[in-house]
């Protein structure tokens, strides 16, 4: 149960692109490694967070210090793999609660090949991502030369205009679970979290999964009641083949959008997306719905955002972040589509944003 | 939603007294409360029985009443100031049953008030345990196997089918009040019995044990649009089975996945809207099986709690602030998050720091008392801090609770040195395995030093897995306090180089417990000058409500160490105000009126003030009080760092009680300008030799003292003063270890345990004054100048400790000459010590002579109930005082009661120590005090008792047992009692005694004569009052006795004479025409009510 320490004595480094530089300690692989800074104000789930397709070629710093508290479990995988680039945490544990054994968080970054830093200043590193917006950065154990490393984060790939979706490497067939599922319902696959798909096969349904390049004419094929445009990494915005798929399905089908699905349901009814300085990750952002005056707190990942004032005509924005602002939902009135930017399956995060599902499978069953 | 229009006037209850269970923290949720519901434009009304409240204060609300919290008073209240509602969720579970009272009486009705935030609906689902397990079941929450008892046969009966142990759980009680776990049946016999009695209703759930689940709160908000959001979980580290006000907590919780906490947070959500508790602000409980993950519900409380207190101060969110505006009708998305200035409040904190809170318990002042840490809340106080990883936060707030520690451990005092030298001994020494099972030992069972055994017993190898296993605590804690004996352990192997210094900073450790582990000798030199020179320096990073997320503009800091500090000089003059640090028995909440009072005045001034405080419990750590508030350990090293990180001009000392006084050497050394009465000043006052020198200068008297260092020497002296003598140690507070010794061999005990309690300093001998009278005089003085506040003269005589006296202002048997040679002795002090700022002296009277009994250059604990009687701030002119004010300039002259009488009285925590002895000595005891104002002094002394919650009767039997010196002068009062229509029933001697004398008084055996009739009669509840007054050179078994049967049965004991005779005549006025008019703070004085009512 008593993992070891994470190792104390070899220290790391974290460059970003504007030259400012955070020395820490090794957590997880040894090694280098680059990708767009972020942090993540939740107090737990980092197993879901570090899972979840959403945040490739993200280098991850949590804000809350203490990380890997409790034990990781399969329930709690997102999906198959891990997928941040990197991972930063003040303060790793290295033992888990409740004695549940298993692995550290150290050694799971270590068996995923995850590059990571512990024991820093995480709150500063936010503060500067805050003010200045996330930034290219990358995070080495293997390096002395920290002007080499701001280098190299210089030359890191931007985020905006970066099609993350086709670089996941999943399951090219089209997949149906559970086979038994009653409700047949369409799903497209940019990296989709198995909360997602999990929220659907509790409510009686059975997902045919396609693949992200499919046309909308299979998707259509399938007889889906309707269709889910899932969460993935990357900007929308580079995704206009994906883009024009979902607008083929506009009105032929009830669709309802995640996340990057929300960002890609807002460009297909003709408006645009735009980057966030540095996004919102976390679990407590509050989300209004603009027609019930409802509030509820939800689970955030995303980088991009709709431009609510670039909707069309029909396009109305139905839910908003009271936070900034922002836009939190999209529905095309009349054309049975609809979308939210937060994460309705929450893992991790709050759960009461799931009666969006509900209202999905209502819009479907007026539909059929 | 805009705010209500249908109401425009609300009363608002406070929780009286502190109380173990109840303490500072609803001044605290009382004060945001009036204040922003005030600023709203509502007129409001405040009832509290407390004056040292901020709440009190009589600009706080259009209408101010210092009142006993009971049906009949605020039924008064409610007639003369007609409010359209009443919020009874900021005044803990004494408003909250106050609430239930009135709506019960049919006040409510009659007078056509209705209650906002929680009705009567849902205070009686979250309080009656019956009716919350049917919500629970209903909300779909599992809650523990119980079942409901209302008598002993009852109970018996139908718990048969629960294994043992059970938990008793009184309904509509605080602080676990009559709660415990029963491991038999004979157990949960006489635990029921008195749960019963504790209960208001009469009812107790008898339940499943969840020994060893671990045990989570939830702080929730609702909205009148049914929006809920939760402020803060907070996990505790003791397992059920300890109270949660007695555990270590930490939040947020740290050993939750996200998936099980999500499932709580339903899971309080359905229950607040089961309860149906409209708006506010909740408090939800939960246990948690380890391992299986299942969840039940434990309690909910339908107001803001100690919790949400401890959670408003962990996260920056103000929960009684928002709750006060959401129940007059405001949604969380139309009320501001003051931290941000930018976003609303309707969304969750995030944390981005661990905060821990520690209990601070008083044991040292009930030595018979049981330790053991039950469900019954035996803590009268807390610590919090917050730092960036466990360790860190856990260290920085031991080291803040002012126990004698620096930290946990590591600093060479009690068992850790034991351990120390243990550690280097064979593992199979038998030595060192006997004294590894008493560490064990001491694991199991859960007390207030166990975190430090856990410690011992890691250092002594033991595996963290079986510590978990014996105590029950999550094996994460565990593992969290072996970094620590880890760290150390490299230290001792490889010492500390500065890579180690800055690593050890970061865990917590404390400089001095750093000087301890580095070595006596170490070459490097004092670890501070070591990391002045190395760099490492303490940052400061704001409480933000939001991890970083957004920028703060409120400046709420903790120290910490790391790449940044967020904490700039701002330029401004800055004045540090010290706060007096967690409560304790002796000094509580009214240092902490003061330090706010010097906030608000400091601040009107054009200062900036900077708060430093501990307790999470207070109005000065409340972020509206000070310009910056530094949520810090109150001791030298974190004050220094403060002080550079602020530019400070220099720390205000004198007002924060004796804990910021106790180190003003330090941080005088360390840089710091004390502000006010200079260190040497207070050294000739605290000094005993310095002092009687003084005290000698100005030609006044002393009881004949001296100072000794040794048991021997101790005994020659009294040899030479003659007996009885009174023993203490110096330098402490609340006449701590302090006893009087009526014989040698008494002398020779009690010396022994004062010496052990005065950690090396010496010894004072006092002749003791039997039967004088005792003064407190309150005075201000700007060097030249000096204003009496007031003379307080105590109801109970000298020997009685001033804090568990009653008192009154103004002064009611001593001759105005006395008086006057008091005020006089007090200017005197004052002017030779140039005092600036405070004063307090202590006079004993007896046979026309004025005794100095101690002399206090600081504010006093009867400083804010002298400024609610005089109407001037005190506390407030003395910090401008010492800015360099003068009384002239302030305007300020001698306090004036202004034509009423004002008493306090205490009330004393018996209730929780079963086996102590429930009887007034010259240690202090009380947790704290009331006030009755009234035109006579029996009228004032009349609403003191009701407001202390003494039940006072006006009927039935009243029991007299007169010890020998006072039965002749007592004669009046039984002749006045029996008039009165009260059946007097006596001991033996005090029967004959007073029969003898013409007064009618039946006669009962004495306990210890093989009769135990006079018990017997308490528990029928023939005998509505106790008139014992104990001889205290006697075995004072069978008083005893008597004492805490009436205590059992909430039957009112007067113990001396004096507070007898007044009780006397306070029964007059109370037989005849009830509990008196109430006085609007407002109208003393003459001074206008600040708002008219207009219909
Ligand atoms: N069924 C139980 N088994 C074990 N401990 C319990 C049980 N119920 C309550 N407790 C313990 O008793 C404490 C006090 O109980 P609670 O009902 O919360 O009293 P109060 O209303 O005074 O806060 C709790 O904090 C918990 O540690
Ligand atoms: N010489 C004395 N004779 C009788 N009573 C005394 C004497 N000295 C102190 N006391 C009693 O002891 C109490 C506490 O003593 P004090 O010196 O005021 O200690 P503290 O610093 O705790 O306030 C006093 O309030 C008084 O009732
Ligand atoms: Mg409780
Ligand atoms: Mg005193």
């Amino acid at each position: 149960m008593v993992g070891p320490s994470p190792q104390l004595n070899s220290s790391a480094f974290l460059a970003l692109e504007d030259g400012s530089l955070f020395r820490g300690l090794t957590l997880g692989c040894v090694g280098e490694t680059e990708g767009e800074l972020v942090f993540n104000t939740s107090h737990a789930g980092y197993q879901e967070i570090l899972t979840d397709p959403s945040y490739k070629r993200q280098i991850i710093c949590m804000a809350f210090p203490p990380m890997g508290n409790y034990s990781f479990t399969e329930d709690a995988a997102e999906s198959g793999g891990v997928h941040v680039a990197g991972f930063i945490v003040a303060d790793s544990s290295r033992v888990t609660s409740h004695g549940r054994g298993g692995l550290t968080l150290d050694e799971y970054l270590r068996r995923h090949n995850v590059v990571g830093m512990t024991g820093v200043d995480t709150r500063a590193i936010v503060r500067r991502v805050r003010t200045r917006g996330a930034m290219r950065a990358v995070i080495s154990s293997v390096s002395n030369d920290p002007a080499a490393l701001v280098n190299r984060a210089r030359g890191a790939s931007a985020m905006a205009g970066a099609d993350l979706v086709r670089e996941l490497e999943h399951d090219r067939a089209i997949r149906v679970v559970p086979p038994g599922g009653k409700i047949p319902f369409a799903l497209l696959e940019c990296g989709v979290k198995q909360g997602i798909v999990d929220s659907l096969v509790r409510r009686d349904c059975r997902v045919t999964i396609f693949p992200s390049d499919s046309k909308a004419q299979d998707l259509l094929a399938s007889m889906p009641a309707g269709v889910l445009l899932s969460n993935g990494p990357g900007d929308p915005a580079a995704l206009p083949g994906i883009v024009t798929e979902v607008r083929a399905l506009i009105g032929k089908v009830p669709i309802f959008g995640i996340c990057l699905g929300h960002q890609l349901l807002g460009l297909a009814a003709g408006g645009k997306t735009y980057k966030l300085p540095f996004g919102h990750r976390g679990g407590n952002h509050p989300v209004l719905d603009l027609r019930t005056n409802a509030i509820v707190i939800t689970s955030q990942n995303h980088g991009f955002a709709v431009d609510v004032d670039s909707l069309p005509e029909g396009t109305i924005a139905t839910e908003t972040n009271l936070y900034d602002g922002t836009n939190e939902g999209i529905e095309l009135v009349g054309r049975q589509a609809f979308s939210v930017q937060y994460h309705p399956e929450a893992r991790p995060g709050p759960l009461e944003s799931a009666e969006r599902f509900e209202r999905f499978l209502e819009m479907v069953g007026k539909h059929a | 939603m805009p705010r209500r229009t249908d109401i425009s006037s609300i009363l608002l209850i406070g929780a009286g007294p502190i109380i173990i269970g109840q303490a500072c923290e609803f001044d605290y949720s009382g004060t945001q409360a009036a204040k922003a519901l005030k600023r709203e434009g509502y007129r409001v009304i405040l009832v509290n029985s407390n004056p040292a409240t901020i709440m009190t204060d009589p600009e706080m609300a259009d209408a101010t009443y210092i009142e006993p919290l009971t049906v009949e008073s605020v039924e008064k209240i409610i007639a003369i100031e007609k409010p359209d509602a009443i919020i009874s969720t900021m005044g803990g579970q004494t408003a909250l049953n106050l609430a239930k009272g009135l709506h019960e009486a049919g006040v409510l009705d009659r007078h056509g008030v209705k209650l906002i935030g929680a009705g009567f609906e849902a205070i009686r689902k979250g309080e009656d345990r019956e009716a919350f397990r049917v919500v629970c079941s209903e909300a779909g929450v599992e809650v523990p196997r119980a079942v409901v008892a209302r008598t002993i046969e009852d109970g018996l009966r139908i718990s048969a089918d629960l294994s043992y142990p059970v938990v008793l759980r009184p309904a509509f009680t605080l602080g676990g009040t009559g709660s415990g776990i029963a491991r038999s049946e004979d157990e949960l016999r006489s635990m029921l019995g008195i749960g019963l009695l504790a209960s208001p209703v009469g009812e107790v759930l008898v339940e499943e044990c969840l020994l060893g689940w671990l045990e989570y709160e939830l702080e929730v908000m609702r909205d009148a649009a049914d929006r809920c959001v939760v402020i803060c979980v907070i996990e505790n580290v003791d397992p059920m089975g300890v109270h949660t006000g007695d555990s270590v907590t930490v939040a947020p919780a740290m050993t939750l996945s996200d998936h099980l906490y999500q499932k709580m947070r339903d899971a309080s959500f359905a229950i607040m809207r089961g309860v149906g508790v409209e708006t506010g602000g909740s408090n939800v409980q939960f246990a948690l099986q380890p391992g299986t993950g299942r969840i039940v519900a434990i309690e909910m409380n339908p107001r803001v709690s100690r919790s949400s207190a401890l959670a408003s101060k962990a996260t920056g969110f103000p929960i009684a602030k928002i709750a006060a505006l959401l129940a007059a009708g405001y949604l969380l998305d139309e009320i501001d998050n003051d931290i941000t200035g930018r976003t609303k409040a309707a969304f969750e904190p995030a944390l981005d720091y661990v905060v821990t809170k520690i209990p601070r318990f008083a044991f040292e002042k009930f030595k018979e008392a049981d330790q053991t840490l039950t469900t019954s809340m035996k803590s009268v106080g807390e610590v919090m801090a917050i730092g960036r990883n466990f360790p860190e936060s856990l260290q920085k707030a031991l080291r803040g609770l002012e126990i004698g520690r620096n930290g946990l451990a590591a600093d060479g005092k009690g068992l850790d040195a034991v351990t120390r030298v243990m550690v280097k001994k064979d593992g199979d020494d038998p030595v060192r395995r006997e004294f590894t099972q008493e560490v064990l030992y001491k694991i199991k069972m859960p007390n207030c030093d166990r975190l430090f055994n856990i410690k011992y017993a890691l250092m002594l190898g033991v595996a963290a897995e079986e510590i978990a296993t014996l105590s029950g605590i999550d094996i994460w804690f565990i593992c969290q306090i072996e970094r620590l004996v880890d760290f150390e352990a490299v230290v001792a192997r490889e010492g500390l180089d500065d890579t180690r210094l800055a690593e050890a900073k970061r865990l917590g450790y404390s400089d001095a417990q750093l000087d301890f582990l580095s070595g006596p000798d170490s070459a490097a030199g004092s670890t501070r000058n070591r990391r002045t020179a190395a760099g490492i320096e303490r940052v400061y990073k704001c409480v933000d409500t939001c991890a970083g997320e957004f920028e703060a503009v409120t400046p709420y800091f903790y120290g910490t160490f790391g790449d940044e500090t967020e904490a700039v000089p701002s330029g401004r003059e800055a004045v540090m105000i010290l706060g007096s640090g967690p409560n304790r028995i002796g000094q509580g909440i009214e240092f902490d009126c003061c330090c706010c009072h010097a906030a608000y005045a400091l601040r009107e001034d054009g200062y900036e003030v900077v708060m430093v405080n501990s307790n999470p419990e207070t109005v000065s750590t409340d972020y509206d009080t000070s310009d910056k508030l530094f949520f810090e350990p109150v001791v030298v090293e974190d004050v220094l760092d403060i002080g550079k990180a602020t530019n400070a001009v220099g720390a205000i000392v004198s007002i924060g009680g004796q804990t910021p006084l106790s180190i003003a050497h330090g941080i005088e050394a360390g840089g710091i300008r004390i502000l006010g009465t200079s260190v040497a000043s207070i050294d000739r006052a605290e000094d005993r030799e310095l002092f009687a020198t003084l005290v000698h200068k100005l030609g006044l008297k002393q009881p004949a003292n001296a100072t000794v260092r040794g048991i021997e020497d101790a005994l020659r002296v009294a040899g030479k003063i003659g007996y009885p003598i009174l023993v203490r140690p110096s330098y402490v507070l609340g006449g701590r270890a302090m006893q009087v010794a009526y014989s040698e061999s008494e002398l020779r005990l009690l010396a022994q345990e004062a010496l052990d309690a005065s950690d090396g300093r010496p010894l004072l001998i006092d002749q003791y004054l039997d039967q004088a009278l005792e003064a407190d005089v309150d005075a201000l003085s700007d060097g030249r100048a000096t204003a009496i506040a007031g003379v307080m003269e105590h109801v109970e005589p000298a020997g009685i400790h001033s804090g568990d006296s009653a008192g009154s202002f103004p002064a009611y048997t001593f001759s105005p000459d006395i008086v006057e040679r008091m005020k006089d002795a007090t200017r005197k002090f004052a002017k030779e010590l140039e005092v600036c700022g405070l004063i307090n002296v202590q006079f004993a009277v007896k046979g026309g002579e004025i005794y100095v009994i101690e002399v206090n250059p600081r504010a006093s604990r009867t400083v804010p109930f002298l400024e609610k009687a005089t109407g001037v701030k005190w506390a407030g002119a003395a910090a401008r005082v010492m800015m360099g004010r003068t009384l002239a300039d302030l305007k300020i002259t001698d306090g004036d009661p202004r034509g009423y009488f004002y008493i306090k009285e205490v009330v004393l925590p018996f209730n929780r120590f079963e086996n102590v002895d429930p009887v007034l000595s010259p240690e202090m005891k009380s947790t704290g005090e009331v006030m009755g104002i009234g035109l006579t002094f029996a009228e004032a002394y009349l609403k003191a008792q009701l407001a202390a919650g003494n039940r006072l009767p006006k009927r039935g039997g009243v029991l007299l047992t007169i010890t020998d010196r006072d039965k002749e002068p007592a004669v009046a009062l039984a002749r006045d009692l029996s008039s009165l229509g009260f059946d007097l029933f006596g001991t033996p001697g005090t029967s004959k005694f007073m029969s003898g004398q013409g007064v009618p008084v039946g006669a009962i055996g004495k306990i210890h004569e093989g009769s135990s009739e006079i018990i017997d009669r308490i528990l029928r509840g023939d005998i509505s009052l106790v008139i014992n007054t104990r001889d205290s050179r006697k075995a004072a078994n069978d008083a005893r006795r008597i004492d805490r049967a009436a205590l059992n049965h909430s039957v009112p004991v007067y113990s001396t004479l004096r507070a007898a005779s007044a009780m006397t005549e306070a029964l007059k006025i109370y037989c005849r025409s009830g509990a008196g008019e109430p006085v609007r703070l407002q109208k003393i004085g003459g001074h206008s009510p600040t708002f008219q009512r207009s219909e």
